[in-house]
């Protein structure tokens, strides 16, 4: 029987995913990951959510722990977040998370405490290979996938890795929550930035408000491709390469979006979509899960954004059509059929 | 629906008195015939009244004895917690004159100083308040009351309150001398240091007695205005029924903890001491033994291991079935890096990676025995694995 590490945030994805392991007769062991929250204790590891996680494990019969990784959080998720937007980039923080905290950190911690295998309640499959390899999958939920998110774990990792809830739906899990009579069967999807307050109504004051009270937001000029000034924003540090709405340009008529950001002069270049378009984007740090592959891919470049079909040759992606360009900082992975086969930071 | 009482999982290697102790027989069996039989209101005129009130009163007198007060001066609270509450708010609340605490004493404490706008006073690497910095914050301010705790639940480390009493009477007469002595009781002498301050907080649970029951000792000078309004028990100044069982039992288990307090000092000190030797010479790696030469409890090491954190530490001491701890927790159940030990100026590295094995009236032998084993092997497989 393996003695199995269960990450429980205190949602119904890992509630379920601890509660298919231990009906299947597994050695389960519950820890939710204290990240973030400080004095306010706000956020995603809130008081309730904890014990939400300590409810479930109590009511499975298993142990939960609390492990307090806040300070690997602020060094390797949170900081290099609040560098990457000064330095005109759009960071990933769940990628980065993932790599770090919960594949890294976790999985050091697991090591040293005895567990074979660590699982988490994520939504894509860990796929077996003749070869022995392993890679991530796509989860069975379309909408709510999250191999993206995953798409750096290599072989020693994915080795250990169980993903119990990436067979079924979300209205699945929410079904089996409900067998199991967990109390999280129907609290709602954590979205966002989990160590961000998410803004009242729509917009991004929240995000605005904890970069401003770490750096210097600079507002930007909005210039038109002749360089006129059509306008102008309270932070160039927020604006995003291809973004159209939350632009206050007045009267124009034609729809424009921003298709180049000077983050030296913080100057916004806004024009026509057709000027969004770029043939290829450049992966700097581009790494194969297993082997390189020639053939045509899907890529995809945002967390449940539109797949596209494209052909790697080195660090450089290139599209079979011209495709809206990709912010430097955001994760590009690559899939053949369903399975992770590489990615990278758009550079 | 919840099944009571849940199986327990048996018996384990038990070192964190200073979380809470097991309760002593003879506070369960003072405890037992009130839950069942006692159960009458001591506010009231009838006779099963009369019978709650007279458990009350022996239990006073009981207490103040145990404390070195007289039985006036004790009043029954829901806890530690909330004793200190009422002191610090009480006498805030009462007169002039701003409230202050050192740096290193419990969150009861230096919460509510914090949230008052008080003064957090520095403690040496020694961890002992600082007392010239101390006169000085006494001359600048006009401070109405000092709290310094007894003694310090994370290190174990004593607060010298016959020279702070000094102090304040050098410098700042009217100023109230407050003290959480919850980690004291069964260690130190608390009647000598009810002789020099005007009010201390004591709970029954961290000497043998059950959990939601404690007291605060006010001297005459305490002028308190309540927390709690209404009822006008505890002479007004704790509004509220009391918890005669509760309160019944803290004085069995005070008066046991007393009586055998010399004897148990000696005992558990050698105990102490041979955990905290068979765990350094056990350990291959740096075992810093906090504050080694300040005066300490008898009942608590305290214990930093480098490159190493608390909490795979105290997982791997549970699998042995070893109970310890290392900071307090945060709400959420998640350690939280020491302020005790960043008062102190020990490094966070070496904070990260604390442990408190803490001793009480039932550890014995074998509980040193296999606990010093515990840390040794858990320290080791950690180093190894450089986790």
């Amino acid at each position: 029987m393996a003695q199995i590490l269960v990450a429980l945030s205190g949602g119904v994805d890992s509630s379920v995913a601890a509660a298919l392991l231990k009906r299947d007769g597994h050695d389960v062991t519950a820890v939710t990951l204290k990240l973030w929250g400080g004095e306010t204790d706000s956020g995603c590891c809130s008081v309730s959510d904890v014990e939400d996680a300590r409810r479930v494990a109590q009511q499975l019969d298993i142990d939960h722990h609390v492990f307090n990784f806040g300070d690997d959080f602020d060094r390797h998720v949170v900081e290099p977040y609040v560098e990457a937007y000064a330095a005109g980039k759009v960071p990933n923080p769940c990628v980065e998370c993932n790599r770090h905290i919960k594949f890294d950190k976790l999985f050091r911690r697991a090591d040293a405490l005895g567990f074979e295998l660590v699982a988490t309640g994520h939504h894509a499959c860990v796929i077996d290979h003749d070869d022995g390899t392993r890679t991530i999958g796509r989860g069975a939920d379309a909408s709510k996938d999250q191999s993206y998110v995953l798409h750096m774990l290599g072989q020693e990792q994915l080795s250990r890795l169980m993903l119990p809830v990436g067979q079924y739906t979300k209205d699945e899990v929410r079904d089996l929550a409900n067998e199991f009579g967990l109390r999280t069967a129907n609290k709602p999807d954590s979205q966002d930035v989990c160590f961000i307050e998410r803004s009242p109504g729509r917009g991004d004051a929240g995000r605005r408000a904890f970069l401003g009270d770490r750096i210097p937001l600079r507002p930007a000029t909005i210039v038109d491709q002749s360089g006129d000034e059509v306008g102008s924003a309270p932070a160039i540090e927020l604006i995003t390469v291809g973004q159209r709405k939350g632009l206050d340009l007045g009267g124009a008529n034609e729809r424009r979006y921003v298709v180049d950001i000077d983050h030296e002069t913080a100057t916004v270049t806004v024009g026509p979509f057709a000027d969004t378009l770029a043939p290829s984007i450049e992966v700097p740090d581009l790494t194969w899960t297993n082997e390189p592959v020639d053939d045509e891919l899907t890529v995809q470049c945002s967390a449940h954004g539109a797949r596209r079909l494209a052909r790697v040759d080195g660090t450089t992606v290139h599209w079979a059509e011209p495709q809206p360009r990709v912010a430097a900082g955001q994760s590009v992975v690559l899939y053949r059929g369903d399975d992770v086969v590489g990615g990278g930071i758009a550079g | 629906m919840a099944r009571w009482p849940r199986s327990l999982k048996g018996m384990a290697h038990y070192l964190d008195h200073a979380a809470t102790t097991p309760m002593r027989s003879a506070a369960v069996d003072a405890m037992v015939p009130l839950l069942r039989d006692g159960f009458g209101n001591p506010s009231g005129a009838h006779r099963m009244a009369r019978e709650a009130n007279r458990v009350v009163d022996e239990a006073r007198e009981v207490l103040a004895d145990a404390v070195g007060a007289e039985p006036g001066d004790i009043v029954f609270t829901a806890g530690g917690t909330e004793a200190d509450n009422l002191a610090i708010f009480g006498v805030a609340e009462s007169g002039d004159g701003t409230v202050l605490c050192s740096a290193t004493e419990h969150h009861a404490v230096l919460d509510p100083i914090e949230h008052l706008d008080g003064i957090v006073a520095p403690v040496g690497l020694d961890g002992v308040v600082d007392l010239v910095e101390l006169a000085r914050l006494l001359d600048h301010h006009d401070v109405g009351l000092v709290s310094i705790m007894t003694v310090n639940n994370e290190t174990g480390i004593l607060q010298p309150i016959e020279a702070i009493a000094d102090v304040i009477a050098e410098t700042s007469h009217s100023t109230l001398l407050h003290t959480d002595a919850v980690q004291s009781l069964s260690w130190v002498d608390v009647a000598e240091v009810c002789a020099r301050a005007d009010l201390v907080s004591l709970s029954a649970h961290k000497f043998g007695g059950p959990k939601g029951v404690g007291l605060l000792v006010a001297r005459d000078r305490a002028d308190l205005v309540p927390r709690f309004h209404g009822g006008g028990q505890e002479r007004g100044r704790r509004g509220g029924t009391q918890n005669v069982a509760g309160i019944a039992a803290m004085a069995a288990a005070a008066s046991e903890a007393v009586a055998q307090r010399d004897a148990e000092v000696e005992r558990v000190s050698a105990l102490r001491d041979d955990l905290v030797r068979r765990i350094v010479d056990g350990c291959d790696t740096p075992v810093h033994v906090t504050a080694a030469n300040s005066a300490a409890s008898a009942n608590i090491a305290h214990l930093c291991f480098e490159k190493l954190e608390s909490e795979a530490l105290l997982f791997l001491l549970e699998k042995h079935d070893v109970m310890a701890s290392a900071a307090s927790s945060c709400s959420s159940g998640a350690l939280e890096p020491s302020h005790v030990l960043a008062a102190m100026g020990i490094d966070r590295d070496v904070a990260l990676g604390s442990l408190r094995l803490s001793l009480g009236h039932t550890s014995t032998a074998a509980d040193v025995e296999a606990g010093a084993q515990a840390v040794v092997d858990a320290v080791g497989r950690l180093t190894e694995m450089g986790s």
